[in-house]
């Protein structure tokens, strides 16, 4: 059995004349390395194309972004406009491909409007809160101490304000903007990238690679920038692509309950709350919404799971 | 008795030497609000490294050798005490100036996967001092990296690898490579083969032997390991609990060493034949906390020589023959 087994590892190697020649042996094997040389940014991609989910993922979010983008060319209405002619709650068909809705505007129109006020609070927030929280975990993780103690402290306050509760308290003070979402959310949810930020910050100086570099006479930011917020991307990008989707999810929930995008601007959130009055009788009117908020945050969480994967250098190739 | 006296203030040093560690302290702060303890990592250690000897220091894990280590070559501030490197004081100084020191001081260390910025390739992780402290164009900066692969014994055409796609071995010779970048006088080695496989670490031990005799280095050569320590180095320093208890050249540490405290890690090297009868001497307990160093001679509480005045009076550093020191009331 063995013979047959071993027979099939064995690789292929150009064996030189039959003097024994051992160079000839070797040769190939030196030519392999030279062609293995890659970037860790080519392997990471390569890593990632692998991931059929992940790659699933990502084309669904690029469909939705190209939607977003150009609302405004595919859409065949207006967002707030009745389609001509007598058509309420229409079931999806030839010319109204989501159907249209109980004032006789389409649907499809209204879910590609939608996806821009998703997309634009979704990435909106966590920009903002990349911001935040990058700044002060950086500054709390690189000089430790009491500054750390301090800012993690009030890290540690913004942490127990209940993040919907908040949101709703800033937009009822403040009146609902696509602006005002993005800050009302992120204005809590700072506190997980600022942690992420300062742990690794706080784990990583204290490595013996920090330790070379600063022998070698390197200063606090050229540690910071070559070292330190390199080994940090890998987790943020990941806790980025994750805070995405809780972003949209929040924003469709405060536009559901009504404080959020006010219509008739598109929200799915909001698009959900209409239809759910015709559940019974045109279900497709919330379920449309739903499938795109529910399909949307898969995308990005599978995507998300990819990038974990893939970002890892010291994954397999 | 006046001889005594003057014998007690002497200390293990040669002025003239490339490193010369003058009664060096580095106390670390422990606990927040309202405890003020601190933990004595290094309590006063003097010593002296020759140019281009190999200075082993030994001691269990805990006892300060690399927090000395790295206190000599300033990644941490020296709490009190003098180092004095190449003729000049540089326990003290700062920014460029400190800077240019350090081109003459490198340092490897133990564990080769946490040395290597996993995002780096070895090529620019090799080049990173050279490129900090700016020598040579990038062209020449380029030649000098894959001139120092050839002298680690790795192939040049390994400069667009990255560190996990290396051996534990591999990438030890990869942070020589590096060490030896900014051509130093001394280097530290801290504990450099004790995360590598017992096969790897004889050759370890002979490049960097090599690399000695090639450049003319002096080694400043830091494990736990007796045994290793005292086949690669010229002298060695026995550490225990912040404290230097014994140095002599390595023949005397290991064949005759006095100190009941280098006696007992003699005796603990494993011996080559199974059948050799010794009289094993067994240390019992655990090392005491530095937070909270047992008082006068810290070796006390575990010393079989131990006798009731040892608790009260710190032993000094006493010169013998030959160069040998030794903190011992009674060895």
């Amino acid at each position: 059995m063995a013979i047959s087994d071993r027979s099939e590892f064995q690789p292929v190697i150009p064996v030189g004349p039959a003097t024994g020649d051992t160079t000839a042996v070797a040769l190939p094997f030196i030519e392999e390395q030279r062609v293995k040389q890659s970037s860790l940014l080519k392997d990471a991609i390569y890593r990632l194309l692998r991931n059929k989910l992940a790659v699933l993922g990502l084309a669904f979010i690029l469909l939705v972004l190209f939607c977003a983008a150009f609302a405004n060319v595919i859409a065949p209405y207006g967002f707030a406009e009745k389609v001509p002619g007598e058509f309420y709650r229409t079931r999806p068909n030839y010319w109204f491909l989501f159907g249209t809705d109980n004032v006789g505007r389409d649907v499809f129109t209204r879910i590609m409007y939608g996806a821009r006020t998703s997309m634009l609070v979704g990435f909106g927030s966590v920009a903002m809160q990349l911001v935040i929280g990058v700044f002060i975990g950086s500054v709390a993780g690189y000089f430790a101490g009491n500054t750390d103690t301090g800012l993690m402290r009030v890290t540690d306050l913004f942490n127990t304000l209940p993040p919907l509760l908040i949101a709703i308290i800033m937009l009822a003070a403040f009146g609902p903007s696509v602006f005002n979402i993005i800050f009302a959310i992120s204005i809590t949810s700072w506190v997980t990238i600022a942690r992420l930020t300062r742990g690794q910050m706080l784990s990583l100086r204290e490595l013996d690679y920090i330790k070379a570099s600063r022998t070698a006479g390197a200063g606090g930011t050229y540690i910071i920038l070559r070292h330190l917020l390199p080994n940090t991307l890998t987790p943020l990008i990941v806790s980025t692509t994750f805070a995405i989707p809780t972003a949209i999810f929040s924003e469709a929930f405060l536009s559901f309950i009504g404080i959020g995008i006010r219509p008739p601007n598109p929200s799915w959130g909001d698009m959900v709350a209409e239809g759910q009055q015709f559940l019974r009788s045109d279900p497709h009117l919330a379920i449309i919404p739903i499938l795109c908020v529910m399909l949307t945050m898969l995308a990005f969480i599978l995507l998300g799971y990819g990038l974990r994967d893939a970002l890892d250098p010291k994954g397999n190739n | 008795m006046a001889q005594e006296v003057m014998e007690a203030t002497a200390k293990p040093i040669e002025e003239d030497a490339i490193l010369v560690v003058d009664d060096i302290k580095k106390h670390f702060p422990i606990g927040g609000f309202g405890r003020h303890a601190t933990i004595k990592a290094v309590d006063g250690v003097s010593f002296s490294v020759r140019k281009g000897e190999t200075f082993g220091l030994v001691g269990e894990s805990g006892c300060g050798k690399t927090t000395l280590g790295q206190t000599v070559i300033r990644l941490y501030e020296p709490t009190s005490g003098r180092v004095m490197f190449d003729g000049r004081e540089i326990s003290r100084i700062g920014g460029n100036e400190l800077r240019r020191v350090r081109r003459g001081l490198q340092m490897i260390f133990q564990d080769p996967a946490a040395s290597l910025d996993p995002r780096m390739t070895v090529g620019s992780i090799i080049a990173e001092p050279l490129n900090i402290i700016g020598i040579g164009t990038r062209e020449e900066r380029r030649e000098r990296v894959r001139e120092l692969l050839r002298v680690v014994g790795l192939n040049s055409y390994f400069v667009n690898r990255y560190p996990h796609e290396f051996s534990g071995g591999q990438r030890q010779r990869i942070g020589i490579a590096r060490a030896l970048a900014p051509n130093p006088q001394l280097i530290i080695c801290d504990e450099p083969v004790s995360a590598l496989d017992v096969s790897i670490q004889a050759q370890v031990l002979n490049l960097l032997r090599d690399l000695q005799r090639e450049f003319g280095l002096t080694y400043l050569f830091i494990a736990h390991n007796l045994a290793v320590v005292a086949h690669i180095s010229d002298r060695v320093g026995v550490m225990y609990l912040g404290k230097m208890m014994e140095i002599g050249d390595s023949k005397t540490i290991t064949e005759n060493p006095a100190h009941p405290y280098t006696k007992a890690l003699i005796s603990a090297i494993p011996v080559p034949s199974p059948g050799l009868k010794r009289n094993r001497m067994v240390l019992t307990g655990d090392v005491p906390s530095p937070a909270n160093p047992p008082s006068g001679c810290p070796f006390h509480t575990r010393c079989p020589m131990a006798r009731p005045n040892c608790a009260v009076d710190v032993p000094l550093l006493t010169p013998r023959e030959n160069d040998h020191w030794v903190a011992c009331h009674y060895a």
